[in-house]
């Protein structure tokens, strides 16, 4: 009571933050239960009551998942996409990052870094709209190069051929910018000292490069590559979902666990199996975070997250 | 000494700036491209295709689409009001939050740290946090379905707190709670000013987040009157992609449903429009970007 009274001040503060939290956050926790319960929404009960009466089903919400037959294809794409984009587009990012550092004109390395931090500013839908431009059968850009060089046109919307590379491109496409900034400005608080004293003994720009600047740059690419893999089973929906238009053609290489989430939501009588994916995602998810932490740790304590 | 052992030679700087150069348009060029399109006449597009100059220029793609404002000006309204109430939430909580945690005498703070912390490092997923929305918050089909799931954001709320605990000293707090001023005052007039620099990044952030968020539109929202501008978008898309999935089986009917058809330049006038905001202010803003992505990924 004490204690309270003490620190009333602070937890009044606290509170709408706290209720908020609450409700955003922790009251979907329960829910997860929803991954092994047949659940049956009945008119007369709450959601968590319902919940709870609804007969426990084991794994069979699991079983199910395993059982269909694009699951394999889907945990393919997930885990393929995201690994290929986190390890180009760190690749991509440092690059850039220390190529646009060199840059001797300081206006001119301004408006790059500004041009390139535009995807970042636009939604995938929008950029959705903007790729119509090249991807169009009829009229777009790709098709046009495509006959000046009088090759087939190509209908890119119904032709899978090409997507996966589509999509890793466009992946990095929208992250470089913002990807670069966070190496750049990384970078740029680095001692100038360490440099001087490397050309002082004679080392080249690429040698500086090599032995200073990428070893500093490593604890910066450990943090952000823990939080990558910790959302290895998740995907950014608009990327596989708006750009390719959705297109049914298109599945078999655009298809994620978060469109499967989605689709079995939206789709009656599978929100167990919606459930179940979800859960998988959650877990794995977090497991991840935790088991990259903790290996991060035994090597290099300072690099870890938490 | 010689300056340039610190920097690339001139050859070197040439051929960077311009790979770098090149990279940098490719950034842009789809946006370009779009606007192009959305100032071409729908003739010089079926007869050449789409080029980054406009072989004919023409407004009337614009002025068709404010002459039919209702439904653009009403996506306008929505995405405003779910973008200024969103984010005046994002910061209360973020501040208050963050402040508090920064409290070193609060005698909860690493109760409240490990409460924030968790929702961090692990997510109940779509499917539980649809069902909360939709079954017990019943706010689906309302603007708060959009407001409400961006509002707790752990990173900013982390980051507000290494704001306070390395740019407020504890001395300011302490002088003024023994000159008798109560917590909800030192937050008020004292702290909530000296917040400016971490506000106006996060309110930047959370501005954009908003702006641009269409998927809780897709999960939620029903009613046409609620769609926001992105959201906007997703159904001129969806319904374009119907129509011409649908054109074959419609037989007889197909070549009215072409004509019905959004046309490619109306759609790409109708996104030029979408962000054009975000477009032209961007840049003006970014700083504020760079210095929390950076704050960001320091814990």
């Amino acid at each position: 009571m004490k204690d309270i009274k003490k620190n009333s001040g602070l937890l009044l503060l606290a509170v709408p933050g706290i209720i908020i939290t609450i409700l955003m956050k922790y009251l979907a926790y329960p829910g997860l239960l929803l991954a092994f319960k047949d659940y049956q929404a009945s008119i007369d009960q709450g959601f968590f009551a319902a919940l709870w009466s609804s007969p426990w089903i084991g794994f069979d919400n699991f079983r199910f998942l395993i059982m269909n037959p694009d699951i394999g294809l889907i945990l393919r794409n997930t885990l393929g996409y995201n690994i290929s984009l986190i390890i180009i587009g760190t690749i991509t990012a440092v690059t850039a990052a220390i190529a646009i550092n060199e840059i001797l004109h300081l206006r001119t390395k301004k408006t790059i870094q500004t041009l390139m931090f535009f995807p970042f500013f636009m939604s995938w839908v929008s950029v959705s709209y903007m790729m119509v431009g090249f991807f169009d059968s009829d009229y777009g850009l790709l098709n046009q190069a495509l006959s000046f060089f009088n090759l087939q046109p190509i209908e890119w919307y119904n032709d899978p051929t090409w997507w996966p590379l589509i999509i890793i491109i466009m992946g990095t496409w929208k992250g470089l910018g913002y990807n670069s900034v966070i190496y750049l400005s990384t970078i740029q608080g680095f001692d100038k000292s360490y440099y001087e004293a490397a050309s002082i003994d004679g080392a080249s720009k690429w040698q500086q490069i090599k032995y200073i600047t990428v070893p500093l740059l490593k604890p910066m690419v450990i943090i952000l590559t823990i939080l990558g893999i910790g959302g290895i089973m998740y995907s950014d929906f608009g990327l596989f979902y708006q750009l390719p238009k959705n297109s049914a053609a298109l599945y078999n290489v655009t298809q994620t666990l978060d469109i499967f989430v989605y689709n079995a939501l939206k789709i009656p009588n599978s929100l167990g199996l919606s459930a179940a994916a979800s859960f998988f995602q959650s877990i794995v998810g977090f497991s991840l975070v935790i088991g990259t932490n903790f290996i991060v740790r035994r090597i290099d304590r300072d690099s870890a997250l938490f | 000494m010689n300056k340039s052992i610190y920097s690339i030679s001139k050859p070197a700087n040439v051929v960077i700036t311009a790979i770098m150069g090149i990279i940098g348009f490719a950034c842009v060029f789809p946006y370009l491209l779009a606007v192009s399109i959305s100032f071409t006449s729908e003739a010089s597009l079926k007869a050449q295709g789409f080029s980054l100059i406009p072989k004919e220029f023409t407004t009337e793609t614009y002025q068709f689409l404010f002459m039919n404002w209702q439904k653009l000006l009403q996506a306008y309204g929505n995405t405003i009001l779910v973008t200024l109430l969103g984010t005046a939430i994002v910061l209360f909580i973020t501040l208050t939050l963050g402040y508090v945690l920064s409290r070193k005498t609060f005698k909860w703070r690493n109760s409240l740290s490990m409460f924030i912390f968790i929702t961090m490092l692990f997510n109940a997923g779509m499917t539980a946090n649809y069902m909360i929305m939709t079954q017990v918050l019943h706010l689906n089909d309302t603007l708060w379905a959009l407001i409400l799931p961006l509002t707790v954001n752990p990173f900013w709320i982390f980051i507000a707190r290494t704001y306070f605990m390395t740019s407020i000293p504890d001395s300011i707090v302490e002088s003024a709670t023994i000159d008798g001023a109560s917590e909800l005052t030192i937050f008020g007039k004292m702290i909530l000013p000296l917040s400016l620099p971490v506000a106006a990044t996060i309110g930047l952030f959370s501005t954009l987040t908003y702006w641009n968020d269409w998927f809780n539109a897709k999960l939620y929202i029903d009613s046409s009157s609620l769609d926001t501008l992105q959201y906007f978008l997703v159904r001129i898309e969806e319904s374009a992609q119907y129509l011409t999935n649908n054109a074959a089986t419609l037989g007889a009917y197909a070549v009215e449903v072409v004509s019905q058809l959004p046309d490619q330049t109306l759609m790409m006038a109708t996104m030029v429009i979408a962000t054009l905001p975000l477009a032209l202010a961007y840049p003006f803003f970014q700083r504020y970007f760079v210095s929390g992505l950076t704050v960001g990924a320091v814990k």
